[in-house]
């Protein structure tokens, strides 16, 4: 690998933890976003499940969309399949493709890891339903990534920021445990309100060009 | 007299993104105008009550280890269906939505109305409870792009109501409305406001 490809995959993940974040930029994954954000312990947990999933699930994705979905994607098939386009099911296969994956990766950890599996408990099952997981696959079939190694980059990177911003919320919730509230905003509507001023300054990183 | 509480309810009492803090993602994005706003509220809509339907006609006959990949599966046949149809009529709306009718499949308000309601309850309570979840969400959805677009670019459902004389006199769109950190804080307020009215809601 050369460096220039090294240097393009490093720009794409640093882009998309900080200046397209899927929580602050495309508010993707949100209702565990803020569901789960009481306590750092679970969210750091939570994270790292997401991450682990999304990195994985990209890149079978795009194995999916580049070999059998896209129009012309079967020609490996023959030469009469060339003209296939079976992109109008691909919302049905990336979330199929995401929950088998979502059920391998349980099986496997249960088996392998058992103090982890005790760790990330019900989360891990949840994160199928999760929408940053199958936003990153949309994403990925949008934008239109060359290679399987962007796609890769691209899914840690998606799911680096989320981890990365459900931790930031906790820490900040905890702190406001000890606040004196206003009484309806308590919970939930702070945090919404939270979250917007997190994204503010989140935005602050839109003038890089990387 | 209960079938019509399933309507009402989650317009305030059980507000699927005020209260049950379910389907925000979709929620947020979508709010910049009113007419995107309201076609995702009607999507959304008809997927959660003719999922809640279907799901509650089989409920006592999907096996419990493998009904979350079959709550999606049919799920995802209905979205496919709704985004087909979006594209037909509506083109230009549906490239605004982009994504987001795709990820209508992982809105939390379906999984989390097919799991807590429709696996437990006859079809036709299922139907309406989806109709009223539905309802409750499009109403936040509506409030939230009418301020967004009234004070982010002066027009409701893409006409000027803000007259050219305000402007004359040094009124200007507030720019901020329409970046996407203002519909949390707008939905915060909405969740404020909601919340001292409504105070059997307040967390402790």
């Amino acid at each position: 690998m050369n460096l220039q490809v090294m240097e393009n995959l490093f720009n794409l993940f640093v882009r998309n933890v900080f200046t397209e974040n899927m929580v602050f930029a495309y508010f993707l994954g949100m209702c565990s976003f803020l569901a789960v954000s009481k306590t750092v312990k679970t969210s750091v947990g939570l994270g790292i499940a997401v991450i682990f999933v999304i990195t994985v699930t990209v890149p079978v994705n795009w194995l999916m969309e580049n070999y059998l979905l896209k129009a012309g994607a079967l020609k490996w098939l023959g030469p009469s399949f060339e003209n296939v386009d079976l992109s109008f099911l691909s919302f049905l296969l990336f979330i199929a493709v995401i929950a088998a994956i979502v059920q391998l990766i349980e099986m496997v950890v249960e088996k392998a890891a058992p103090a982890l599996y005790n760790a990330l408990g019900i989360f891990l099952p949840l994160i199928a339903v999760n929408c940053a997981v199958l936003g990153a696959a949309l994403f990925m079939q949008e934008r239109e990534y060359g290679t399987i190694a962007e796609a890769t980059v691209y899914g840690f990177g998606a799911g680096f920021g989320w981890a990365l911003a459900i931790v930031v919320l906790a820490a900040i919730r905890e702190k406001l445990k000890y606040s004196n509230i206003p009484a309806p905003l308590r919970g939930l509507g702070l945090a919404f309100i939270l979250t917007g001023l997190l994204a503010i300054a989140f935005m602050g990183f839109s003038g890089i060009k990387i | 007299m209960k079938n019509l509480k399933l309507l009402i309810n989650p317009l305030n009492n059980e507000n699927p993104i005020t209260v049950q803090v379910l389907g925000i993602c979709s929620a947020l994005a979508v709010t910049v105008q009113m007419k995107p706003a309201i076609v995702m509220a009607l999507s959304v809509t008809v997927v959660t009550a003719f999922s809640n339907l279907i799901i509650s006609l089989g409920r006592n006959t999907i096996p419990p280890r493998i009904r979350i990949i079959i709550q999606l599966v049919v799920v995802a046949f209905l979205v496919i269906v709704v985004d087909q149809i979006l594209k037909a009529y509506v083109y230009d709306v549906s490239k605004k939505l982009s994504v987001f009718v795709g990820l209508i499949i992982t809105n939390c308000i379906l999984m989390g109305r097919l799991e807590a309601f429709a696996m437990s309850n006859k079809p036709w309570e299922s139907f309406l409870d989806g109709i009223g979840n539905g309802a409750g969400y499009g109403l936040i959805l509506i409030a939230l792009s009418t301020m967004r677009e009234l004070l982010g670019s002066g027009s409701l459902m893409g006409y000027q109501v803000i007259p050219e004389s305000i402007y004359n006199l040094g009124y200007k769109d507030n720019g901020m409305m329409i970046l996407p950190p203002m519909a949390l804080i707008t939905v915060g307020v909405i969740i404020w406001i909601q919340r001292s009215y409504n105070r059997k809601l307040i967390e402790k």
